[in-house]
């Protein structure tokens, strides 16, 4: 099984697609064949337009602080793949690629970084949480999700991102031990990036690995190449389908590597030197992929050229369908808080509309 | 009518509710099988009767055991979970106050947190500061939280089931006092709605605005003034949000001067709230300063002596009413 083979307390590590593109066929999911790879990397390519678009958009004050992904599409990608439409993918603030894998619209991510919060509004039917600011505490209602699937019956299953970061919360040990305890369908993924805003892994825990944390609450914890996607993908797959089977939780880190800032309001200068960002370009988790599909014959520069302009275009259109969709309604702040209006809430919002009627504004946004 | 003590009748309330919706499941440190075996206690022989599936005994975690509400309340079911005393609310705070309360409004209205939050609370049992804490404003505090401190057996039991049927996140405060003050409780079913304060003694002279254990100090110093001919006309709020402004501002109004008496500290207490309304709202009708009765700035002490100093008595808020007679 994989779980005993990839002892984390061994140090072994899951690692299927070698940076210069070397498959281990022996490993390779036999659903990831050439077609299923060549369709996860371009969700990556998309990612990554989208992304590299969202900083650009940033530069130019079309859009907030954000939280950049450069580095980390592969475990994006190759964890959220595996999820089905029932399953719930609870993320942190830096899963933009698993939360769009998953039916969020990019649009509506862009809205929540533009500053709108109704970039939260996800439709009814795709079963993703808002983005979670507190560091890690999305991992106790990630666990009290699971265990409602446990409670109902329901064989769906939880997916939980957080970072290096977050396992040095007491909210992460109150949630692996819950989820160990209940047995809950609950799959926690470390993107461990090497960094927590400035602080590096090495000063979050004494503990050799993040994976190695699973042992103590009694269920098997795992580490791959975060930048490899079958490795992800296969950890994934064997952590969910596990959870599905009633196995109980499982715990992934993906050691990955956050190549741009923690987000557009920090500078990395200040705590890593442009040499160790050089090496990790070797790392990169596009790379390979591509060089693999380039040994097949299933990829040229060309294609990939258009690939990249064709994901260029579509972020584009999102970021541009955002910005027309930015709206303020003070109506909706109050509307919003409890399934009905209380009488206090309802003087409030009246005295805000007063307020506005006052200065001449709609209560819709522009006069 | 039945006497009942105020655990029994959240007892009741607990069961008819799980009874009738199979989605609502108790969870929290020691709710099954607890420390204490005592029928008066609110969870007592729920495990037995509806099984560990529904009454979870749970790590001792107050985070998750929140966190457990919340993400359950997301997938469609009723929880009731037990934070076993108020200061211990600190723990799960953020569950509470950070998604709980906010989860809704985040995601546009589009989700439903029907969850219930009960935490039990009190001076008096020599129990310490760390058990004995009332923080009923800090989470009165928090937009997107229903608060209910009720006083009486009755009042408990129909507001708890009102509590699990909202679609909204409601924090239940039991002050453990009232678990062995028996009262009537309605034998037939009924629910008390959230947000209606109760005028629990018509009075002409003085209005005391109070809730959860404080009543009965209410109910004691009315009674004493009453034979000076002093009438107190006794304002329960059990529901601190929503506050039921009409009831109150009614009362003061007709007897134009004001007591607000809750057992928490001073300094940013619920009794400012109300002062602040009343002063907004009615400040014409009042003939003379309103005055506040409140435990002091500390923390509760666990010697019986200084805890019995702390808590705000019936001596206390005569004093305070014959002030501004």
């Amino acid at each position: 099984m994989l779980w005993a083979e990839y002892d984390p307390l061994a140090h072994r590590r899951l690692a299927i697609l070698s940076p210069e593109g070397q498959m281990d066929e022996g490993l390779r999911p036999p659903e990831l064949d050439d077609g299923a790879l060549l369709n996860l990397y371009d969700r990556m390519v998309a990612l990554r337009q989208a992304d590299l678009l969202a900083l650009n958009l940033q530069r130019a004050g079309r859009l907030g602080t954000y939280a950049p992904t450069l580095g980390q599409e592969a475990a994006n990608i190759g964890s959220a793949a595996v999820l089905q439409a029932e399953d719930w993918l609870v993320p942190s603030f830096r899963e933009t690629g698993a939360m769009l894998l998953k039916g969020v619209s990019l649009k509506l991510l862009y809205l929540y970084w533009m500053g709108c919060e109704w970039g939260s509004h996800f439709p009814e039917e795709v079963r993703v949480l808002p983005i979670c600011a507190p560091v890690s505490t999305q991992t106790l209602h990630g666990v009290g999700l699971s265990w409602a699937a446990k409670l109902k019956g329901e064989n769906w299953v939880t997916l939980i991102y957080l970072g290096d970061g977050g396992t040095s919360k007491g909210d992460f040990h109150e949630a692996m031990n819950f989820a160990g305890t209940f047995q809950t369908p609950t799959v926690f993924f470390i993107q461990n990036n090497q960094f927590a805003i400035s602080v590096p892994r090495t000063r979050q825990t004494a503990s050799a690995t993040l994976a190695q944390k699973a042992i103590a609450y009694g269920f098997p914890g795992i580490q791959v190449d975060g930048n490899d996607l079958p490795a992800v993908y296969l950890a994934t797959r064997e952590a969910v389908t596990r959870a599905r089977a009633g196995q109980g939780p499982c715990l992934i880190e993906a050691q990955t590597y956050r190549r741009g800032p923690h987000t557009t309001a920090d500078d990395p200068t200040r705590y890593r030197s442009e040499a160790e960002l050089k090496e990790q370009e070797r790392f990169d988790p596009l790379l390979r992929v591509r060089r693999y599909l380039e040994n097949r014959g299933l990829m040229t520069p060309e294609t990939e050229a258009a690939r990249e302009a064709q994901h260029l275009k579509w972020a584009q259109e999102q970021a541009r369908e955002a910005e027309a969709a930015i709206s303020y309604n003070p109506d909706e702040i109050f509307d919003y808080h409890f399934a009905e209006l209380p009488p206090y809430l309802a003087e409030q919002k009246a005295y805000c509309q007063r307020l506005l009627t006052a200065k001449g504004e709609s209560a819709h946004g522009q006069a | 009518m039945q006497p009942l003590g105020m655990g029994q009748a959240i007892n009741q309330a607990l069961r008819e509710e799980m009874r009738r919706n199979p989605d609502v499941f108790l969870a929290g440190e020691g709710i099954g099988v607890g420390i204490h075996d005592s029928p008066m206690l609110p969870t007592a022989g729920l495990l037995k009767d509806f099984g560990a599936r529904r009454v979870k005994d749970t790590p001792v975690s107050e985070a998750a055991i929140a966190g457990l509400a919340v993400g359950a309340a997301v997938a469609g079911l009723r929880p009731v979970v037990e934070i076993m005393y108020n200061p211990f609310f600190t723990l799960a705070s953020d569950m509470i106050v950070n998604h709980a309360a906010k989860l809704r409004y985040l995601s546009g209205g589009k989700s439903s947190f029907p969850l219930v939050v009960r935490m039990k609370t009190g001076a008096g049992f020599g129990a310490g500061c760390q058990h004995s804490h009332n923080l009923e404003a800090w989470v009165a505090h928090c937009p997107g939280l229903k608060v209910v401190m009720p006083s009486t057996p009755a009042d408990a039991k129909g507001l708890l089931k009102s509590a699990i049927r909202e679609p909204n996140p409601v924090v239940f405060i039991e002050d453990m006092m009232l678990y062995f003050v028996p009262g009537p409780v309605p034998a037939e079913e009924y629910q008390i709605p959230l947000g209606q304060a109760e005028i629990k003694r018509q009075g002409t002279d003085v209005t005391v605005v109070t809730w959860s254990k404080m009543l009965l100090v209410a109910l004691k110093a009315a009674d004493q003034m009453a034979r000076e001919n002093i009438e107190l006309e006794i304002v329960d709020l059990r529901t601190l949000v929503p506050l039921d402004k009409e009831t109150l501002l009614a009362s003061v109004r007709k007897t134009g001067r004001l007591v607000v008496l809750h057992e928490a500290t001073r300094t940013g207490g619920f009794a400012g709230e109300v002062a602040a309304v009343v002063m907004e709202e009615a400040f014409e009708s009042l003939k003379a300063p309103l005055r506040r009765v409140t435990g002091p700035d500390i923390p509760v002490p666990v010697s019986p002596p200084l805890e019995r100093f702390y808590i705000p008595s019936e001596e206390k808020l005569i004093m305070a009413v014959q002030e501004i007679l």
